[in-house]
């Protein structure tokens, strides 16, 4: 760990603005995640500020109809909120699918998000890799790959995003919200906040410099039934080898989205016409792009038999 | 104390303590955090600095340079230690690898330097300052790719009547690969020392199974005379043999605490442990069996590829085969490939474990195409003599009598032959059994026994306790020979300047340690007979007391002011030559698999074991379960990951090497059969941590493959393996 200095921020829009003042500043708020890096060195901020004790812990409704859930609401409480267990179950079902009672009592909802991924490539600086050290190349491609991404990967990175959380955010169709180092908010659609992976691996959202997640806004209920569905190679305290988040609908229509298989949650909108038919026309479609190795070409298979019980679930 | 004839009556068939399910006496140490492991030695250990180690970012090759001037400049260092300015330095006899690196580097995360500081966090933080460059070498990494490399190993090697010939002619036959990975021990707490130099003479505080090889290889590897050596190691939070042998924590705090002129403690950290440390090695495994129709075998072949570091051993898979089932004719054949991965050396039933994994699904296949039910197809070759040798009886073979009782008690008829047929939801069942089979090893172990003016009675022998339950048994022991209660035992282990035991591996300890400890005590209980003027063979040593005819004197007062102290150790004789000492068992395994998603859930297990007299089966139980959970992590997700570019394990921490959790273990059931074996030691006790685990994982692969109708012969058993041959879905 390298030796870092550390604020405690005041108010949302100071701390964007301080994060904007210090490069190489990062945000701690349960640190599950970025204390590990900065021991392994993967993460080496030179200045921490410590978000903890800003009031962004609420859940809240919104004029819409809808739910705003603080940055720092923690893992556990989202999970447990009635209101999210009975309007966005996918949502709670997802998260308890995640890490441990421990660190979902730590973890919030905005570190979930920006979570890195787990790649073991990604986690030995002794290895190239394009996250860590952009332009040093990937040694996970042609390595050890079982984990790691099916679809929407590029030769510089097949990392995949880790969180179970987003993956039933973005069935959700949720909206991050932020505040910039200028004061100014807005709102990020899910569908465009983890980005792919392409040439820059090591820009993982498409948060500017400073911007701080105040918030993640639900839409209003969309009804239907809610499923999460993760498969893991241990029955807990494992990250997804794939992950199905659904809302399907009595009419059979329905939205899904996937994690474990690409560098973030994977849906697509356009493929969702096939659910009605059933999961093998819907994964078709749903992974068409699909270029898998030859170690987790499996998860091909995995997606559509999952997604299958997945529906049956809807269904009964 | 010689043991060379068979256990004939003596104090410890009162069984008044010993065999009674007896709580740990270190129970509340270690549940209220007081007892110390290695790391925690801090009232024995004051103004101490700390090491961390810098471990090779190469598989093999060359350092060319190392820049340490930054590291050294940084906050709170003390010292570098690198191959460079550590001076000359042996090798251990127990290693394979050197535990410093410099100016060749063997393999990946070999120590290169350790870095000392005043703080924990200082250190590594210097750690990351140590420039190293490298020129790489080409190595070999792949077992697969070195099989045809690989030569004979005369060790476990056999070959019995014509196995060749009548393998050929046998009516019904089975030729199958089948392969286990590489895998690591997994434990809790990390190899760790704290070590302090009085002079010439170095204090390690450490956490090591076996004291007298590790204080010895310490010495050795820094060309040190072995008296001037000492190793304390009162508890151990697991080893499951990565603790067996001196690692290089040990070495560094040596190393590093004579550069800094201060104790320094290291602990390994755990992206380091997989690949700095012992692993077991992965083996492809070829079996052939043949037999007639009515299920005899008349033919038995096992073969075992491996591979390790040059000069190292092969992982000795087929031990098993030589000698658990009938057959005039046999063959038992390991090959070793010299592979530039890290060390492979024993854990966890190192031989047995990986072996029966593979010969128990051989065996369940070769039951089905026979149509003969698998347990029945294990009895009726059943063979109460060594096959290799049938003048040689085995001293207590009760594998029919666990096979019986575990089908029982499991509800074993309720299977179908016929697999893929029940189903509950969306859950294939099925039912699996595997036998349990592990070699009863004995190893010379001494104890010293006090008797002070209190009537108390201490044992001190250099044993340790590695989660399993020795300072317990000790204690029932000696409260059993000197006739006291256990509260008036103290046990101290793990301290090299005890008497030399057979420390804790190969499921040696319990059986070994605790006759070493009735050694000492007889020779005790003859002193106490003699000194009051009883005929030894009269004295009856009972509530706290010695009496001999209607004289009767307590222990308090036969020890006097002074006390009384005896030594011994129990030396093993021919016996085991004479007769085949090993430990039987079954394995029942009920699963469920999701018919959609192919994961695999245990629903049930059952072991059931004779291994000799049980001590206490309370610790034996706690033994047996945890074996059998390593079972499961065995079968179903633990394996190291080659990156056979690179030549290392990749998944190096325990978030990417899985072990099981909570929630994959199910109700576990152990039955200890009734069992005293006369040729095992006066204890008439055997080894049972290790029997837990052989065959469990195969127990699970032949339960999958009687749900699914999928063979899988590939360890672990991953939904992967299977997925693609699972029913299609409706």
């Amino acid at each position: 760990m390298k030796p870092f200095t550390y604020e405690r921020a005041t108010s949302p829009a100071e701390a964007a603005a301080a994060a904007a003042r210090r490069p190489g500043a990062k945000f701690i708020a349960g640190g599950t995640n970025l204390l590990d890096l900065m021991k392994l060195q993967i993460e080496t901020p030179a200045h921490l500020i410590d978000v903890n004790g800003l009031a962004l812990d609420k859940l809240e409704p919104t004029p819409e109809g809808g739910l705003r859930i603080g940055a720092l609401v923690r893992n556990t409480d989202l999970a447990a909120d009635q209101r999210v267990r009975r309007d966005y179950g996918v949502l709670s079902r997802a998260l308890l699918a995640g890490a441990s009672g421990q660190l979902r009592n730590k973890a919030t909802t905005a570190g979930n998000l920006l979570q890195r991924t787990r790649c073991p490539y990604f986690y030995d600086t002794n290895q190239p890799c394009n996250k860590r050290q952009p332009g040093s190349g990937c040694s996970a491609l042609g390595g050890f790959s079982r984990q790691l991404a099916v679809v929407g990967h590029s030769e510089a990175c097949i990392a995949t995003n880790p969180s179970d959380m987003a993956v039933a955010l973005r069935a959700l169709d949720a909206v991050v919200e932020t505040v910039k180092p200028d004061g100014t908010t807005r709102g990020i659609p899910i569908a465009e906040f983890h980005r792919l992976p392409g040439d820059t691996p090591h820009i993982e959202t498409a948060l500017e410099p400073g911007e701080f997640i105040t918030a993640v806004t639900l839409p209003p209920p969309a009804g239907g039934r809610h499923v999460y569905r993760k498969v893991r190679d241990r029955a807990s305290y494992a990250f997804a080898l794939v992950s199905v988040a659904a809302v399907v609908q009595r009419d059979g229509t329905g939205r899904v989205a996937l994690g474990g298989v690409a560098h973030r949650p994977w849906r697509v909108e356009a493929a969702e016409a096939e659910v009605p038919r059933g999961a093998r026309a819907a994964m078709a479609a749903i992974l068409a792009n699909a270029r898998p190795t030859h170690e987790n070409a499996f998860k091909v298979t995995l997606a559509e038999r999952a997604l299958h019980a997945v529906l049956a679930e809807a269904r009964g | 104390m010689k043991f060379d004839t068979p256990a004939t009556t003596n104090p410890i068939d009162q069984l008044k303590v010993v065999g009674q399910p007896v709580d740990r006496i270190d129970g509340r140490l270690k549940t209220t955090g007081q007892a110390p492991y290695a790391y925690e030695h801090n009232d024995a250990v004051r103004d101490h600095a700390y090491g961390y180690v810098v471990g090779a970012a190469i598989a093999k090759g060359r350092i060319t340079g190392m820049d340490l001037r930054a590291a050294r400049a940084a906050p709170g260092v003390l010292a570098v230690v690198t191959a460079e300015n550590a001076g000359a330095l042996g090798k251990g006899r127990m290693n394979t690898a050197r535990l410093l690196a410099g100016p060749e580097v063997d393999h990946y995360h070999q120590a290169v330097a350790v870095v000392v500081a005043e703080t924990f966090e200082q250190a590594r933080d210097a750690a990351q300052m140590v420039q190293v460059s490298y020129a790489g070498a080409e190595g070999a990494f792949d077992l697969a790719a070195a099989r045809d490399l690989a030569e004979k190993v005369d060790q476990s090697a056999s070959a019995t009547g014509d196995f060749e010939g009548a393998f050929a002619t046998a009516p019904v036959q089975l030729d199958a690969t089948y392969t286990t990975p590489d895998q690591s021990h997994a434990m809790m707490e990390p190899h760790a020392s704290i070590a302090a130099w009085d002079g010439d003479r170095l204090v390690v505080w450490t956490s090591n199974q076996m004291i007298e090889w590790g204080a010895g290889d310490l010495a050795r590897t820094l060309n040190m005379p072995r008296e001037k050596v000492r190793l304390i190691s009162p508890f151990i939070g697991g080893g499951f043999g990565g603790k067996l042998f001196l690692r290089t924590d040990a070495v560094m705090a040596a190393l590093g605490s004579r550069a800094a002129r201060r104790p320094v403690k290291v602990a390994l950290q755990r992206p380091l442990m997989i690949n700095n440390t012992t692993h077991r090695p992965a083996t492809i495994q070829r079996i052939r069996i043949g037999t007639g129709r009515d299920g005899r075998i008349v033919a038995i072949g096992h073969e075992s590829w491996s591979g390790d570091q040059p000069g190292g051993g092969p992982e000795t898979a087929v031990d098993q085969t030589r000698l658990l089932y009938t057959g005039a004719n046999r063959l038992t054949q390991l090959r070793l490939a010299v592979l530039d991965l890290p060390e492979g050396n024993a854990m966890r039933a190192p031989g047995e474990a990986p072996g029966l994994m593979a010969l128990e699904i051989a065996m369940d296949e070769m039951a089905e195409k026979l149509g003969m039910d698998p347990v029945e197809f294990r009895v009726i070759n059943d063979t109460q003599v060594d096959p290799n040798d049938t003048s040689r009886p085995f001293s207590r073979r009760q594998l029919v009598e666990c096979l019986r009782t575990g089908a029982e008690q499991f509800g074993w008829s309720r299977r179908s032959a016929r697999p893929g047929q029940a189903r509950e939801g969306s859950w294939l069942l099925g039912m699996g059994v595997a036998a349990a089979f592990r070699n009863n090893l004995v190893m010379t172990s001494g104890a010293r026994v006090r008797l002070d003016g209190r009537g108390e009675v201490t044992v001190e022998t250099d044993m340790t306790d590695i989660g399993t339950g020795s300072y317990t048994i000790i204690a029932q022991t000696a409260a059993e020979m000197m006739g006291v209660t256990i509260d008036k035992v103290t046990v101290r282990l793990g301290d090299s300047s005890f008497p030399a035991s057979a420390g804790s591996g190969g499921q040696w300890g319990a059986n070994s340690s605790t006759a070493g400890v009735y050694a000492a005590c007889v020779k005790l209980r003859n002193a106490v007979a003699r000194k009051l003027g009883f005929n030894s063979a009269d004295a009856v040593f009972e509530d706290g007391q010695v009496r001999a005819g209607n004289r009767s004197v307590t222990l308090a007062e036969a020890a006097g002011g002074e006390g009384m102290v005896a030594e011994d150790a129990i030396e093993f004789g021919e016996l085991s030559k004479r007769f085949q000492q090993s430990t039987f068992g079954a394995h029942f395994v009920e699963v469920g698999v999701d018919a959609a998603t192919g994961e695999v859930r245990i629903r049930r297990m059952l072991a059931v074991c004779a291994a000799g007299r049980i001590l206490n089966p309370k610790t034996a139980r706690s033994q047996v379960i945890g074996a059998m959970t390593m079972g499961v992590g065995g079968a179903l997700m633990e394996e190291l990951a080659v990156d056979t570019r690179r030549g290392f394990f990749v998944n190096h921490d325990l978030a990417a090497y899985e072990v099981p959790v909570h929630a994959d273990i199910p109700h576990q059931e152990v039955i200890f059969l009734d069992e005293v074996d006369p040729m095992s030691s006066p204890m008439k006790a055997k080894g049972v941590g290790e029997l837990g685990l052989c065959g469990v994982a195969a127990a699970i692969a032949n339960a999958i493959y009687n749900a699914t109708g999928v063979r899988v012969r590939d360890y672990p058993i991953t939904l992967d393996k299977h997925l693609d041959r699972l029913p299609e879905l409706a």
